[in-house]
């Protein structure tokens, strides 16, 4: 089994950061790994992207070109990554930033106010694991146990008072 | 083994770097290999280690010149660009038989190129990069684990032939985050009389010179060193052999190139075509009796790599033109994806190029 997933946003909305966690998450699994970041220019503005892959056997290029899983937080990001998803594949789609459905009819697509949900929650910076928690229920092959140990790898020691608000944002976002 | 960790290859060359007792990096700021010297301005002060950010590249290398003339384990790193400044002061280096580790995480070029990665400095790496005859070992790694068991290999191949290694990866590898396990071991030790670390009024001066003007002496010295490096080139090579058992066609592919040809050997596998993989892990010494051996045994070799063809030469030269050899290229910061790969798995399967 592998998954491959391609989270692309804005930089600064997170996705290097729920692509760790999700890549830490499966290797606290014991499972094979790899996470991918866009650098350079583009990280500054443009369509900032983290491609993850969790797998049960070596991962052969790090590189998503194709996602099984695609979390899109800005309309670029969309427009450019909607044909790659393969047939059958999943969308989720942050709806405040993203005014427009997928057009796409062989894929699944979820439609996640996560942004508004951040803001009314007082945790506006947390979009990000929002989504990664509708992510975790939709996709049961990632698997939904060990975020917290996960959170706790990817959330900086001088910042373990975080752990609690994105663990409710994780859930947060499960329950949408 | 240690608890696997992840980290980006930029960080685990430097940790490893660590362990293998480097105490010395000497470097200025250049992408994609910029969370090397990071990683080293946050640890070396912490453990009596020393990071300095020098004023330019010419600087840097020349450091790391004296470093390591001093008999200490020192290594810079930079990228294309950075690299090309450097190479006067790696053939110095050379000329002097000095032990130096040497990353190059590599971006598209020439001159100053874009930030994406690349495998176009081969030519750079494998033939010297600067002026007179002289090598480098060249290791090529293909994981962030490798990235971090072929440090800690460098400094002691650096130390046991006293001549510099590199470290060639390039942006993506830099940049990737995988589990990585680090645990050196204890670091070997080696003994290095000719460093110049003071007589102590005990022993004669030890000198560290490549100016020879006698030319007798000098075409010695070269002699000399070359046994050494056919020695190098006898006992060194280092490769990966994949699915090549009953293999009718062989990918020649290292580095990230390598990473997406699995993909496309594996897809062309499940429509019934016997493809393989060599991959060169030292570029140089180059594994030419494993690909010359790979010749009597397959029709076609397809080289993957992230330049206009350059390590399709040495292909070429190994299994001395008995095959035919296609190239599968991106450059300028492209990589290949694993279809163009399968595509050009499939053109030589039906006898085109």
């Amino acid at each position: 089994m592998t998954t491959n997933l391609l989270f692309a946003g804005f930089g600064g909305q997170g996705i290097l950061f729920s692509g760790k966690f999700l890549a830490y998450k499966g290797l606290i699994e014991d499972r094979q790994v790899s996470w991918l970041p866009s650098y350079g220019p583009e990280m500054r503005g443009g369509t900032a992207t983290c491609s993850v892959i969790l797998s049960d056997e070596p991962v052969g290029s790090p590189i998503v070109g194709e996602p099984d899983v695609l979390i899109a937080m800005n309309l670029p990001s969309l427009d450019k990554f909607e044909d790659t998803v393969v047939p059958g594949g999943k969308i989720f789609v942050d709806s405040t930033l993203i005014g427009r459905q997928v057009k796409r009819d062989d894929v699944t697509a979820y439609y996640i106010p996560a942004t508004k949900i951040a803001d009314d929650n007082g945790m506006s910076t947390l979009a990000n694991m929002i989504l990664m928690g509708k992510v975790l229920k939709e996709c049961p092959e990632l698997g939904g146990s060990h975020t917290e140990d996960a959170l706790r790898k990817v959330v900086s020691a001088r910042h373990q008072d975080l752990l609690a608000v994105n663990q409710k944002a994780l859930e947060l976002g499960a329950n949408v | 083994m240690a608890d696997k960790v992840l980290m980006k290859g930029n960080e685990a060359i430097a940790e490893a770097a660590i362990q293998a007792g480097c105490r010395f990096y000497f470097g200025y700021p250049i992408t994609p290999q910029t969370e090397i010297a990071a990683y080293m301005a946050k640890r070396m002060p912490k453990i009596g280690g020393t990071f300095l950010q020098a004023e330019s590249e010419l600087a840097a290398i020349n450091m790391l010149y004296g470093a390591s003339a001093a008999g200490k384990r020192a290594m810079t790193s930079s990228s294309s660009p950075g690299i090309s400044l450097k190479t006067e002061g790696i053939s110095y280096i050379a000329g002097c038989d000095l032990p130096a580790l040497i990353v190059n995480v590599q971006r598209g070029g020439p001159g100053l190129g874009g930030i994406q990665p690349s495998q176009s400095d081969y030519f750079q790496a494998t033939r010297g990069g600067g002026h007179g005859d002289y090598h480098l070992i060249v290791l090529a790694p293909s994981s962030v684990q490798e990235m971090a068991d072929l440090t800690i290999k460098g400094f002691d191949l650096a130390d046991q032939y006293r001549m510099p290694v590199m470290i060639f990866a390039d942006g993506t590898m830099g940049q990737m985050m995988e589990p990585v396990s680090l645990d050196a071991g204890g670091v070997q030790q080696y003994d290095k009389p000719w460093a110049v670390t003071g007589t102590g009024m005990k022993r004669p001066h030890n000198i560290v010179n490549s100016l020879v003007l006698d030319p007798a002496e000098l075409e010695q010295q070269n002699f000399d060193r070359f046994a050494r490096y056919e020695k190098i080139a006898e006992q060194e090579p280092m490769w990966e052999s994949y699915r090549m058992e009953d293999a009718d066609y062989c990918v020649v592919a290292y580095g990230i190139a390598s990473r997406v040809s699995k993909n496309a050997i594996n897809e062309a596998r499940k429509q019934g075509v016997k493809v393989g993989m060599i991959r060169p892990i030292t570029l140089w010494p180059f594994p030419k009796a494993a690909l010359s051996a790979a010749a009597e045994q397959v029709r076609h070799f397809l080289c993957v790599e992230m330049s206009m063809g350059q390590m399709i030469e040495d292909v070429e030269l190994s299994i001395r033109c008995n095959k035919p050899v296609s190239l599968c290229k991106r450059v300028g910061g492209m990589i290949p994806s694993p279809a163009d790969v399968l595509s050009a798995i499939a053109s030589i399967t039906k006898g085109g190029n």
